[in-house]
């Protein structure tokens, strides 16, 4: 309880350092805030071309109804699948039409195959799964031929390899810059407090005292910083979504993430300032 | 009480600054210690609070000792102990009342029991009528007696004081020993580092004198007419 009152004290003694120390706090984690703005849009983005992946077994002509059921049924049961649709030859040249429609008529009375479309779930969209739900599909005797774009799926996968690999290294680099930056205004604080500590040490102090208002300082002021810096990120999505390009913005559960990371940040570069300095004096 | 056993303290950059020291302080006793700047006095009382761990021997006081003792034991031996410096260390920030009543919040101390404490020490040091004041309202030696009620609110059993006259005048410096021999008349052992040598001259009490960190002088195994300080 007196140590909540020594941080609450500090706040009312030294208003403009605190205000500083939250605005530096807010500020680099606005950074990391935009960051993770960006990483989560790419993602979103991969995760809607992911959704699109889907092997296509065409089917012989002659192939009877009953057969092709049977096997559709058959696939849907594949541990990897999510759902196999026969598609007959009018749905194909409908769809054809629909999707290329400048080429319209490029498609007057033409036949195409039926096939059957098998799309796989999220987590069994890798090239090496597709390959394999493609090659099992094959084996029926009535398909003739079995598309899946694997070149596409690969560059896909290269992509968002290459994206999570990026979004590692770009946000362990900016959560270190603001524990680095968070760690130096904390220090700040202990060192405008350096005489209080010498003097409580001399009085006979022990360290986790003094260290207990300081760590709930770093905490308070962590989640103020977080939730300015989720203010921040809320207000340049919206100019985003405006004028460059309509976003995708953090859920609850990511948002809470972010605020607890920006309290972790506080109570860590709290922790490590404040020890620091009682080690050195 | 204190006990040093062959200490001694160097530093890496500037030496040694004690020097095989043995030394008994017994309770209630009043020490001066006393030398030239740089003779190690207080490295010496730095080492009594535990400030300083010493390079070889070892300290021992009121049973906690240099060697094994940990952060948490240098936090309860410093609630026995009474620490006043030159510069008073006072938080400018709190009033006379609030500065002394620190060194028993910090210690955890029943809130209850803070305000009578506080003003018994203040009344003890002649101030009862400033507790409200800040430190820059008050006088040189008006500081050190807030510093030194500070140091007398958990009762210690000695009182270590660096030079705690070296900022004062003569007026306020005889009333601040005046204060100190009232402090140790009531049982509370003083152990005082000072250049002021007047003072010394004056008084019957131990006198120890340190040179290049070691003891040359010390009246308790020497009669005092042996020595001229």
């Amino acid at each position: 309880m007196r140590s909540l009152r020594d941080a609450l004290v500090t706040f009312r003694r030294a208003p403009l350092l605190s205000a500083l120390s939250v605005t530096t706090i807010a500020f680099s984690l606005f950074a990391f805030g935009l960051f993770g703005l960006v990483a989560l849009n790419i993602r979103e983005a991969l995760d809607r071309l992911e959704d699109r992946v889907e092997v296509r077994a065409f089917i012989a002509e002659g192939t009877p109804t009953e057969t092709i059921a049977v096997a559709t049924a058959d696939i849907a049961t594949f541990p990897e699948v999510l759902s196999a649709r026969t598609v007959t030859q009018g749905e194909a040249l409908a769809r054809a039409r629909r999707e290329l429609g400048e080429f319209r008529d490029v498609f007057e009375g033409a036949v195409l195959p039926a096939s059957i479309d098998v799309r796989l779930k999220p987590g069994f969209r890798s090239p090496a799964t597709v390959r394999s739900v493609a090659a099992r599909v094959n084996t029926y005797a009535f398909v003739d031929d079995i598309r899946y774009g694997e070149e596409w799926i690969q560059k896909l996968y290269r992509l968002r390899n290459i994206a999570g690999i990026a979004g590692l290294v770009l946000g362990l680099a900016f959560a270190s810059v603001s524990m680095i930056i968070i760690g130096a205004t904390i220090r700040m604080a202990v060192l405008a407090r350096a005489r209080e500590i010498s003097i409580m040490r001399l009085v006979g102090a022990t360290d986790s005292y003094i260290r207990r208002p300081f760590l709930l300082e770093g905490f308070a002021k962590g989640v103020m910083g977080g939730l300015l810096a989720l203010l921040l990120t809320w207000l340049a999505r919206l100019l985003i979504d405006r004028y460059i390009i309509e976003t995708v913005f953090f859920d609850q559960r990511l948002a809470a993430l972010g605020l607890l990371f920006g309290a972790m940040i506080g109570l860590v570069g709290s922790a490590v300032s404040v020890g620091r300095h009682l080690r050195s004096v | 009480m204190i006990r040093f056993f062959n200490v001694t303290k160097s530093y890496a950059r500037t030496g040694t600054a004690v020097q095989d020291i043995t030394l008994h302080v017994g309770k209630g006793e009043f020490v001066f210690l006393t030398g030239a700047s740089g003779a190690g006095k207080t490295t010496l009382l730095r080492m009594v609070y535990l400030e300083e761990r010493p390079t070889a021997g070892e300290v021992r006081v009121s049973g906690t000792s240099s060697l094994d003792a940990t952060p948490g034991d240098v936090a309860r031996l410093r609630r026995k102990l009474g620490i006043v410096f030159q510069d008073f260390r006072l938080l400018e920030n709190r009033t006379a009342e609030q500065n002394v009543a620190f060194a028993l919040e910090v210690t955890g101390a029943a809130k209850a029991t803070i305000g009578p404490k506080v003003a018994r020490v203040l009344t003890q040091v002649g101030l009862a009528s400033k507790g409200t004041a800040y430190p820059r309202e008050l006088s040189g030696g008006e500081q050190q007696r807030v510093a030194i009620a500070r140091a007398l609110v958990n009762d210690p059993f000695v009182l270590i004081a660096d030079e705690p006259t070296g900022n004062l005048d003569d007026r306020a410096t005889r009333g601040i020993f005046q204060l100190l021999r009232e402090i140790n008349a009531a049982g509370t052992a003083v152990m005082m580092a000072t250049h002021n040598l007047e003072l010394i001259r004056r008084q019957e009490f131990r006198t120890i004198e340190m040179n290049r960190g070691g003891i040359v002088f010390d009246s308790a195994n020497q009669p005092r007419v042996a020595r001229e300080l």
